[in-house]
């Protein structure tokens, strides 16, 4: 495979300005791996700080309300910051002080990639910038809050369609203009190379725990593996340590108010083949090539494009990709508030939607694994709102 | 092969001992028939070549000016199939050598080879993708020169000698030297480090070196025209053009005031 691509997909098309911090990038990443003091610091942090290894537990309730497939959640709602996206922002944070750059910039939607960039900058002590929508500054005025409190300067971006996609814009704007000193912090497996294969390998260790947490919870592997698909991340993350075992994996996609309403980010149901902030890959466009508008309940699902690595995995047909709606997810989120005491996140309720539908086709004695990416506490009053409640 | 019609204008630049100006604006901004009269302003204020700006949603390497602008020529319904159109248009009042500014995706949706075809059909001379470096750009490469188009790539002030390399064999027409670390319509710093790095590139190549970027005034223009072959004004242009969409007189006053500058 050529350098950089998945297949067909991934790439470096970046300005010109970048291209050697790409470059400075990737080599510091490549020696950080086989350097055996950064990975015992990692590793260190991610036990003593994010709280790992976060538990697989078994959703007793969820199984028999469900009454097929028994199913496991893995716990990175546990996860310091309340979602998996700490572990590559730890991971980036202390790879740019070891590239020497004094700043991180990072975008985010809902807010959880820049808390957890915000966490980790001020954890390893750097100046940290987070871009972000207008109007997604609006929506998720806590998670603005959470993260001036960590000591990060929040910036809005008014332009374009005020959301993730032009916080994405300006946070690559503002690395071009700062390079020499800033590193940007991309929150999932997508944009240039190195970013899809090095998110990836730090959100591997969801999978690799996982998997030997199921091997001695059941004494086997599992027969399905369950995430939501936004940029990727989670799971990539949870999905890539089982690639060469015979194991099944759905990545659901958000359907919003379903594929025919237009109003939706399904990607690979309804995208096509484009080039876009950084990297080949399945893309929401217009037949002139231009970015379409998307929608989810779910902001952390709300994205124009999915990570290269995902976009191989469909057409070699390894991993079986499929759509939750806004209805769906929602209903998920409730059943397992109420099964199991366990409020997820908008985005994980989508691999729920999904694991409600399946598990009661499958035999009792099948095992299914679903990521729980992240806590729901963060869409609570949106949900509310969504039910007419005032809180 | 014969040489282009942007070698041509560089060489014919060279033996009157002239720099080029080249001017940028969005096409379908104010609108398309606006963009055509804008042309041909641009030629008879003295542009040696220019660059319309193809509309697309998110223009990661501009700056607000030009991504505003963009925003007001996509809600005008210009697409890249209208702005070569409109340069097919343009062929039957105009041969000055005019270059598509875009962004991949849309030549990437289009289809790379029927894109060439369309654009070279059409009377396109070159093409700059700020966003397609010469690593990615093979297929694009081989389609352009079968089709007799420039391909313009970009250096920056953060290129190494090794990226410099690169840029300077895959282009053609000229090389695009961005002055700053930055997005278009940023502020411009004219150092001696400006000097320094077109010299480095000049020593690995004969090819034409124009500077954009950051080009506002008449003064800076004149001072970047002392070091390079050609200046790029873009952003600013874009900006007065839009705060007099209808009247162009005050905007051909600054453009006669850049090609007396640019010398």
């Amino acid at each position: 495979m050529k350098r950089g691509y998945f297949g067909l997909y991934g790439g470096q098309f970046v300005p010109e300005t970048l291209m050697p911090a790409l470059k400075e990038l990737e080599a510091a990443y490549l020696s950080s791996k086989k350097d055996k003091a950064f990975q015992k610091e990692l590793s260190e942090l991610q036990k003593t700080y994010i709280g790992r290894p976060t538990p697989l537990y078994f959703a007793k309730r969820f199984t028999e309300h469900l009454g097929g497939a028994k199913i496991y959640l893995k716990r990175e709602d546990l996860a310091h910051t309340g979602a998996h996206k700490i572990n590559n922002a730890l991971g980036q944070a202390l790879l740019a002080k070891r590239m020497g750059k004094s700043r991180v910039i990072a975008e985010t939607g809902a807010g959880q990639h820049g808390v957890a960039t915000a966490t980790g900058a001020a954890l390893v002590g750097l100046d940290c910038e987070i871009y972000m929508g207008t109007e997604d500054m609006k929506r998720q005025a806590l998670n603005v809050f959470r993260m001036r409190l960590l000591g990060a300067k929040v910036i809005e971006v008014p332009i374009g369609s005020r959301t993730l996609k032009d916080a994405i814009n300006e946070a690559l704007r503002d690395w071009t203009t700062n390079v020499r000193n800033t590193h940007y912090v991309m929150g999932t497996v997508f944009g240039p190379h190195p970013f899809p294969s090095m998110v990836r390998d730090f959100q591997s260790v969801i999978g690799k725990e996982a998997k030997k947490q199921i091997l001695s919870a059941e004494g086997r592997l599992p027969d399905l593996l369950i995430a939501c698909v936004g940029g990727g991340s989670n799971s990539i993350g949870l999905f890539h340590e089982f690639l060469k075992d015979d194991v099944n994996m759905v990545g659901v996609e958000a359907g919003g108010h379903g594929i025919s309403s237009g109003e939706h980010a399904a990607r690979f149901a309804g995208g096509s083949i484009g080039v876009f902030q950084g990297c080949k890959s399945y893309l929401l466009q217009d037949e002139d090539g231009n970015v379409l508008g998307t929608h989810s309940v779910s902001a952390g699902l709300d994205y124009a494009s999915v990570g290269p690595e995902h976009a191989y995995l469909k057409d070699s047909g390894r991993i079986r990709y499929t759509y939750a709606t806004d209805e769906e997810a929602l209903s998920a989120f409730e059943l397992l508030s109420r099964t199991e005491g366990i409020i997820p996140a908008l985005e994980s309720a989508h691999a729920l939607a999904e694991a409600v539908k399946l598990a009661p086709k499958m035999p009792k004695d099948s095992i299914i694994i679903i990521n729980l990416s992240g806590r729901g506490d963060k869409d609570v009053e949106h949900v509310a709102r969504i039910k007419g409640v005032h809180i | 092969m014969a040489s282009s019609r942007i070698t041509k204008t560089f060489k014919a630049l060279k033996k009157q001992g002239r720099k080029a100006f080249i001017p940028y604006i969005m096409a379908g901004d104010p609108s398309i028939e606006k963009t055509k009269e804008l042309v041909l302003l641009l030629e008879d204020c003295g542009a040696d070549i220019i660059e319309l700006g193809v509309p697309f949603t998110d223009p990661l390497a501009d700056g607000p000016q030009i991504q505003r602008a963009a925003e007001r020529a996509l809600a005008n319904g210009v697409r890249l199939r209208h702005v070569i159109a409109l340069v097919k248009d343009l062929r039957k009042s105009t041969s000055v050598p005019l270059i598509l500014m875009t962004y991949y995706n849309p030549v990437f949706k289009y289809g790379e080879e029927a894109f060439m075809k369309d654009a070279s059909e059409a009377g396109v001379d070159g093409i700059i993708v700020p966003d397609l470096p010469p690593d990615e750009a093979g297929v694009l490469r081989r389609l352009s020169k079968k089709h007799g188009i420039d391909t313009i790539f970009l250096l920056a002030p953060t290129s190494t000698p090794e990226r410099i390399e690169t840029v300077v064999k895959a282009s053609r027409g000229f090389i695009y030297y961005v002055s700053i670390t930055g997005i278009t319509g940023a502020r411009l710093h004219l150092g001696s480090s400006l000097k320094e790095s077109i010299s480095r590139i000049r020593s690995l190549t004969d090819k034409p070196v124009a500077v954009g970027f950051g080009v506002k005034m008449p003064e800076e223009a004149r001072a970047v025209s002392g070091i390079a072959d050609g200046v790029i004004v873009g952003s600013e242009i874009v900006k007065r053009i839009n705060s007099e969409p209808q009247d162009f007189s005050k905007l051909k006053e600054y453009l006669l005031s850049l090609r007396d500058a640019i010398r």
